[in-house]
């Protein structure tokens, strides 16, 4: 009656393998996205967590959006007042677009659900 | 006239250790929890404990009885937490009647008391996303609540195992 017999540690040990690759899909889809937008259609859809440069050609020429240390920016962009270039790193959650270029940048954190609110 | 109710011995011990299970429920009300819907359940420890000594009937008159007059104590009666915690309730038992037929020495009360945790917050996640909440999405708080259920089965477990054996050296 006292000690645990070994089916127990066998159902112990497959709930924590559940939880715990629970945990990690969580973490997975936890993860930040920068989502890129040409003319509203999807162009380019990273990881936050990559750093790397982004070179994406609209109507009026070549935007480069720059992912650093988990922040997003763009960095140089044709159109002609900088809004979007002047906008700096983008908040998690907000979005930088860049007109006429037709180029949006979005920091699409996670979580901005209600599961997190 | 005067009407009679006759308590057997069994309808005595079934109310004796549902109000052990009651008073364990209205303590844990009182714990402060960081989370709606994470508890410790500690009066499963008694449900458990009902069904190895007494069998599955047993358990599930205890348990039945600490879920409704529990909620009455607490001003839940009918309430979703109530159904929450009936739904909980009713598929804990069903998976203690299957999982009690395992094999007794492969399988004790701590296995038991996690597979009920887990059958217990399922059947409550489950509640929640076609019921109570539909269309939002359940499914990222998962790993949190199973996590809380697999600490709270097996701590349960082992209280409910330890309270098992020190029950059977004193007779």
């Amino acid at each position: 009656m006292t000690r645990p017999r070994p089916g127990d540690w066998l159902i112990v040990l497959s709930g924590l393998v559940l939880v715990g690759g629970l945990w990690l899909r969580q973490m997975d889809s936890l993860e930040g996205r920068v989502i890129v937008r040409l003319d509203g259609k999807v162009a380019v859809d990273t990881s936050l967590r990559l750093n790397r440069q982004i070179e994406i050609n609209g109507p009026l020429g070549m935007s480069r959006i720059e992912i650093r240390d988990g922040r997003v920016r763009i960095a140089s962009d044709p159109s002609p007042r900088q809004l979007c270039v002047r906008q700096g790193w983008i908040p998690p959650g907000g979005v930088a677009i860049c007109l006429p270029n037709r180029v949006s940048v979005e920091n699409a954190a996670a979580g901005y659900d209600t599961l997190n609110y | 006239m005067q009407l009679e109710l006759h308590a057997s011995a069994e309808d005595r011990r079934v109310a004796a250790l549902a109000a052990a299970a009651i008073g364990l429920t209205l303590a844990e009300a009182a714990i402060p929890l960081p989370l709606p819907g994470v508890k410790p359940g500690l009066a499963n420890i008694v449900t458990l404990v009902v069904l190895y000594r007494y069998g599955w009937r047993m358990a599930a008159w205890v348990a039945g009885l600490r879920i409704v007059a529990g909620a009455l104590a607490l001003g839940q009666f009918l309430t979703p937490a109530f159904l929450l915690s009936l739904s909980g309730g009713v598929a804990s038992l069903l998976l203690l009647a299957l999982a009690s037929r395992l094999p007794a020495r492969w399988f004790g009360p701590v296995g038991l008391s996690l597979l009920a945790a887990f059958a217990h917050i399922g059947a409550q996640l489950l509640l929640v996303d076609t019921w109570l909440l539909p269309g939002t999405s359940i499914l990222g708080l998962l790993p949190l609540f199973l996590s809380a259920a697999w600490i709270t089965g097996l701590v349960n477990g082992f209280a409910a195992a330890h309270l098992l054996h020190t029950q059977e050296s004193k007779p």
